[in-house]
């Protein structure tokens, strides 16, 4: 163990160095708790089996299918499935999983979905341990005060093989998020807010560490939603050090720690905060209450704006730079400088991915839904089958479907838009996932990313809709 | 052979679109690279896409705009740039994920100031084919006009391109170490590893 240091530490130093195997000149080897697989990790595992190494830890691995899964039809089974690539990665995944013996929550498994509800929901997710992720947003581990880091398949097969993995020390940049944020103002609202404000490359080098009383004030979903955008910065990571809202949210989870055991990891927990004099390399305070509804216009989530304002015109901004890629978004997203963005009609409604799919999502969207009917192609798909049955339970498939939203099941669906599930050309999205980016939901697809709620709102009136309108 | 990209933020869709994720690596991505820029969905020829132009088609070099390789975690944008013949890319930043699997994946990704790579851009548009090269020893670009430029790579990154090892067997000289750590750190938190404190694996 390394010695205590008498330095200020933030929430990045205390995890980082609890983690920490060696370095060699500034990389260090740090030791990962678990590891978060789906069916894309096929090249880790063609490299596994290529190299003839064993997995060093199966119990710290997770294999959830998420990206491939179908999300309607799935009672008939895997075999069913008529696109034989879509059927392929899956079959792939679970010879895999099982060939190494990893958990797998495969599509017929009760609690499969995406990996980044799923963990959590499962009390995986732990405040103080360093999650990895063959996914770049496993960022929204970081909600729960842990380390959490996507990497691409190289590093997987690594850690498949060590458990552990190089990385070079990130910066810090604290974000503070203070005040009370307005009725119908969410955390997808606040990230996007923040993004816009300081860019998507602002991120680059370091974690955001999110912070301020609107934070403390987050539930755990809304947190995640946070941490999961924190890469659409270029963050490596997100960062929430953990507080009672943790604590309350993790106890009496399945995997979470139990009994005696409780105690002590909550006695740990508590002391996995950034000291009140840590040194952070960036800080920024933003006011909640300027915070509005809003929704992307462009190609990249910095393209932002309040819901009720225009789509931006090129001439406005200073540089050529900025003038060429306000008017080549605007070119692909079919938009006319000076359109109020509430006139713009929708051709669907996606209401999921890792973003914005967890019961409280549906609870919003389903408050909006019950107040009228879809006019246009409304889907919502549950981030996961436990969320799904909680959900029915509630109450809220029933409101969807007589509201005429499609119910599916669980997984990334047209968030990533790989299984199956994606835009036709030209057609117009309001969706609540985390990529406007061109072509992310269909070959010349055209994506609004904004709330679950604003989502609901936008199926009923065909077009991208201010949510304080509903009351 | 370098090629000019002047489009800032362009996502690893853009390099490698998602569908074809599923493709095992090597030859399998030779056409994938840029696809749905390179072609017409009817799989024709962009003609001004600029890999689809002599000389670039067959560029070993790509000298790009900020943010380059930003999104989704996804190698199969590297393996793409891998199986065209792209050996080395130089921008002005990266995104991170995207800089990580390049190395890994002995694609050496050089960043440079925005205005050095600028004028780089500027230099292979006005002369198409000049020549400028990559040196991973000297840690130097030098243009087309032979002016050098330095770049910072970290040393355990270039001695590992340089020497051909790749991490895990890197990581193999840390045993010990590695041992010892996860005897440690379960001691101090037993908790993670007590059964029915994780799910079961798979048979």
């Amino acid at each position: 163990m390394k010695p205590t240091s008498h330095r200020p530490q933030t929430l990045l130093d205390k995890v980082w160095g609890r983690h920490q195997i060696t370095e060699v000149v500034g990389e260090y080897l740090l030791y990962s708790d678990y590891l978060l697989l789906h069916e894309g990790a096929r090249h880790a595992f063609d490299a596994m089996l290529a190299s003839g190494r064993t997995v060093h830890r199966p119990d710290q691995v997770l294999a959830c299918a998420d990206h491939y899964v179908q999300t309607h039809h799935r009672s008939s089974g895997v075999e069913a499935i008529a696109d034989l690539s879509v059927r392929g990665m899956l079959e792939r995944f679970e010879r895999n999983a099982k060939a190494f013996r990893l958990p797998y929550f495969g599509s017929s498994h009760p609690q499969q979905g995406i990996m980044h509800v799923v963990a959590p929901e499962l009390g995986l997710t732990q405040p103080g341990l360093l999650m990895v992720g063959a996914d770049s947003h496993t960022t929204t581990h970081g909600a729960f005060g842990c380390l959490a880091f996507g990497v691409g398949a190289s590093d997987a097969l690594h850690v498949l093989a060590t458990q552990s993995l190089w990385m070079r020390k990130p910066k810090i940049m604290r974000i503070s998020v203070e005040g009370a944020l307005s009725r119908h103002v969410t955390a997808k609202d606040v990230v996007l807010t923040l993004i816009t404000h300081i860019g998507a490359e602002a991120g680059i080098g370091h974690i955001i560490e999110f912070a301020g009383s609107a934070v403390r004030t987050m539930s755990m979903e809304g947190r995640m939603t946070l941490c999961n955008m924190a890469v659409e910065a270029g963050a490596l990571s997100g960062l929430v050090s953990p507080d009672q809202m943790t604590f309350d949210y993790l106890h009496g989870r399945q995997y979470a720690p139990k009994d005696a055991d409780w105690d002590q990891a909550v006695a740990y927990w508590k002391g996995l905060v950034s000291d009140p004099d840590a040194h952070y390399d960036h800080q920024i305070t933003v006011d909640a209450a300027s915070i509005a509804p809003s929704v992307t216009w462009g190609t990249h989530l910095h393209q932002t704006a309040v819901i009720d304002t225009v789509v931006p015109d090129p001439q406005n901004f200073a540089t050529g730079e900025a003038r060429d890629e306000v008017a080549s978004a605007l070119q692909y997203m079919g938009l006319t400088p000076g359109t109020p963005l509430t006139s713009i009609a929708i051709d669907r409604v996606f209401i999921g991915s890792c973003t914005n799919s967890r019961i409280e999502d549906l609870r919003a969207a389903a408050d909006i839904a019950r107040q009228g009917k879809a006019v246009v192609p409304a889907w919502v798909v549950p981030g996961s089958m436990t969320v799904k049955r909680q959900a029915e339970a509630e109450g809220l498939d029933r409101l969807f479907k007589e509201a005429g939203f499609e119910w599916h099941d669980a997984g990334c669906s047209m968030c990533t838009a790989i299984n199956g599930d994606h835009l036709a050309e030209g057609e117009r999205c309001a969706s609540t996932s985390n990529r406007n980016f061109v072509g992310r939901q269909g070959r010349n697809g055209r994506t609004h990313i904004l709330s679950p709620a604003m989502a609901a709102a936008a199926a009923l009136t065909g077009r991208l809709t201010d949510i304080r309108s509903f009351g | 052979m370098a090629a000019p990209f002047d489009t800032p933020s362009l996502d690893t869709n853009q390099i490698c679109p998602t569908r074809f994720n599923k493709r095992a690596k090597g030859v399998a991505f030779d056409t994938v690279l840029f696809h749905d820029l390179r072609f017409t969905p009817q799989g024709a020829e962009q003609p001004n896409f600029v890999l689809n132009r002599d000389p670039y088609r067959r560029a070993g070099i790509m000298v790009a705009e900020r943010n380059f390789g930003c999104g989704s975690s996804r190698e199969s944008a590297v393996y793409a740039l891998l199986a065209f013949g792209v050996r080395a890319l130089v921008a002005p930043s990266f995104g991170e994920i995207f800089y990580t699997n390049c190395l890994k994946n002995s694609l050496l990704p050089v960043v440079l100031d925005d205005a050095i790579c600028a004028r780089i851009r500027n230099q292979l548009h006005g002369s198409p084919g000049a020549k400028m090269t990559v040196d991973l020893q000297r840690q130097v670009v030098r243009d087309t006009t032979g002016a050098d430029h330095p770049f910072d790579i970290h040393p355990l990154r270039r001695q590992c391109l340089l020497d051909g090892l790749d991490d895990v067997s890197l990581t193999e000289r840390y045993a010990d170490a590695s041992v010892a750590f996860e005897r440690q750190y379960r001691q101090q938190f037993p908790w993670l590893t007590k059964p029915g404190n994780y799910p079961p694996g798979s048979s």
